[in-house]
């Protein structure tokens, strides 16, 4: 087992998901099997291959500056739970980032 | 004893990129507009969206990356930084981590005449977070039509000691990227803003002490208030023997103090990643080289060719290469006049153009224009009118379109150098006022300038008060 309860309750404390017992036991499970077939890798030396982020294109379009209409506003805010035409509502907080 | 303590400060500045739309999408970046009307699927984070990259972003980023002596990074990567707010829809904001596009710059400061070169760690890409309203009944209202908009990160070594420096170099950085055209230099919009990193250490010591993060200062006399808050903070812990937390605090300017926001313990893990959605950023020699080229020349060139080939003082070329639009103003009025010493041109612009000079991000709007002050100047430099003229006609023309030499004709304003007519007031003044003239021929010169107020009167200022005191001199001591 290289995965423990902790590090999958770190996660999921960052994640803000709240776990129950059996679904912590059954991630535990998971994420080690996953990360143990990812592991396999280890095997090959790959001392001198670069880190490799994408396969399928080699560098990102690039898209011309030109501005154009988006969503309406009221579309933008028809899925949210509490709007006002001032913006999305939420309970209130400090900024701080 | 209390001890000496040396600041050590390092600045991240946020720069928005001037573009007409988002980093990766095409919403309009334009401020101002009704809360959540420049928005997407793509900056609202909506499922299934995907980013593409703003082409002029990236050139407008290399272009203030090599305006702070950066070298630029072929091939960067776009990572997601992790964390939850309620600003930032998606729950990650696209930065560059591992691998920015650019790297190990600098830029020259100058504080009370000492020059310094601080260094320049990294500059990177990313998107800005949505703006949020407070206090409103409980709750907070989020915008995100500024979510996405392009900015650069400006990283700087922690080469700063004190919070002069910190401002020199915050106004430096600004000036340069206003400049080059990269930014609108607008801080109360906060299209440009910055974070202070601030720790104390002994006198003489060499490693750095434990840090502490000022977050969002957005003007220059408020870093300089922070640091200095928080100077005063820390040294008062060290001096009584305790330890500065490593923390994130802000600065309240009413207050004047820095406050806990968070402590290390709750600092984020952001668990950067490559952003799967994002292929490598490639910035080909090309673009590096045609962006080198727009830059065109950064203010410290200006200035030492303006110095060195111009004769200009280095205050006035100081002065006179803060905003582009004055750069292009003067060489405007200089290619019009070739003739006129550059200097009188800029001293001109410093005593009266630049006071209705009103500045508007990338633009000025002058009261003036280029071609009505070259004219103003060539009457001035060949005599036509005198100094104080050269004022009143500048102030009549003003904000108007009239020529200036229409207006000195009008109101017959050419000073009056006919040395006939000059002769005859002053033969007319001497012969009504023959105590004076005895006094000046006892010796008593201050009297003169009683003859030369009056010709001025007489005149109606248009007299070159220096034409006629040698013109009195003569009549006096002759008759």
């Amino acid at each position: 087992m290289t995965i423990t309860r902790d590090d999958v309750l770190r996660v999921a404390t960052l994640a803000r998901l709240d776990l129950d017992d059996d679904s912590l036991d059954e991630l535990v499970h998971e994420l080690d099997r996953i990360v143990g077939y990812v592991r396999k890798l280890d095997e090959l030396d790959t001392s001198d291959v670069p880190p490799t982020t994408q396969v399928a294109v080699s560098s990102a379009p690039l898209r011309p500056d030109e501005a154009r209409p988006g969503l309406p506003t009221e579309v933008a805010l028809r899925e949210a739970p509490r709007s006002t035409p001032e913006g999305f509502r939420v309970p209130a907080f400090v900024d701080e980032t | 004893m209390a001890r000496t303590y040396e600041p050590v400060i390092g600045l991240e500045i946020h720069a928005q990129l001037l573009t007409a739309s988002k980093l990766f999408c095409g919403c309009s970046t334009d401020f101002g507009k009704p809360p959540n009307s420049n928005v997407c699927p793509v900056c609202l984070g909506l499922p299934g969206a995907l980013p593409v990259l703003n082409e002029r972003a990236v050139r407008l980023a290399v272009r203030a990356a090599l305006a702070l002596n950066c070298s630029i990074v072929e091939t960067s990567i776009f990572a997601r930084k992790n964390y939850f707010y309620p600003d930032l829809p998606k729950g990650y904001q696209i930065s560059q981590y591992e691998l920015p596009f650019s790297e190990k710059g600098w830029l020259d400061i100058e504080v009370e005449g000492r020059k310094k070169r601080a260094g320049i760690t990294r500059v990177h890409m990313e998107e800005d977070a949505g703006k949020n309203v407070h206090g409103r009944g409980g709750d907070s209202l989020v915008d995100l039509n500024r979510a996405g908009t392009p900015l650069v990160e400006i990283v700087g070594e922690p080469d700063l000691r004190s919070s002069a420096e910190a401002a020199a170099y915050m106004r430096a950085v600004r000036d340069i990227l206003v400049f080059v055209g990269v930014n609108d230099g607008n801080l109360e919009e906060g299209s440009f803003r910055c974070d202070a990193n601030v720790s104390l250490r002994p006198l003489g010591e060499t490693t750095f002490g434990t840090r502490v993060e000022l977050k969002n200062i957005n003007s220059f006399r408020f870093v300089q208030r922070a640091i200095d808050a928080e100077i005063a903070r820390q040294t008062v812990i060290l001096d009584g023997g305790g330890q500065v937390l490593q923390e994130t605090r802000s600065f309240d300017p009413e207050s004047g103090k820095t406050a806990s926001l968070r402590s290390k313990e709750e600092a984020h893990d952001y668990r950067y990643f490559p952003d799967p959605d994002l292929p490598p950023v490639v910035i080909g020699e090309a673009l590096v080289e045609e962006e080198r080229a727009a830059m065109g020349e950064l203010p410290s060139q200006v200035r030492r060719r303006w110095v060195d080939e111009l004769g200009l003082t280095e205050a006035a070329a100081q002065t006179l290469s803060q905003h582009p639009g004055y750069v292009r103003f003067f060489e405007g009025v200089r290619a019009q006049v070739p003739g006129l010493e550059p200097k009188k041109i800029a001293n001109f612009m410093q005593t009266e153009v630049l006071r209705g000079a009103v500045v508007q991000g990338q633009r000025v709007s002058f009261s003036v224009s280029e071609g009505q002050l070259a004219e103003l100047l060539t009457l001035l430099d060949a005599g036509t009118i005198s100094g104080k003229q050269a004022k009143e006609v500048f102030a009549l023309v003003e904000g108007t379109d009239q020529s200036p030499k229409a207006v000195v004709a009008e109101r017959g304003m050419e000073v009056v150098s006919d040395a006939g007519e000059l002769e005859s007031l002053l033969r007319d003044l001497i012969a009504r006022n023959p105590k004076q003239v005895e006094s000046i021929r006892a010796g008593k010169k201050q009297v003169m300038g009683f003859f030369v107020g009056q010709v001025m009167k007489a005149t109606q200022g248009s007299a070159d008060p220096k034409v006629v005191s040698e013109l009195l001199e003569k009549l006096v001591t002759e008759s």
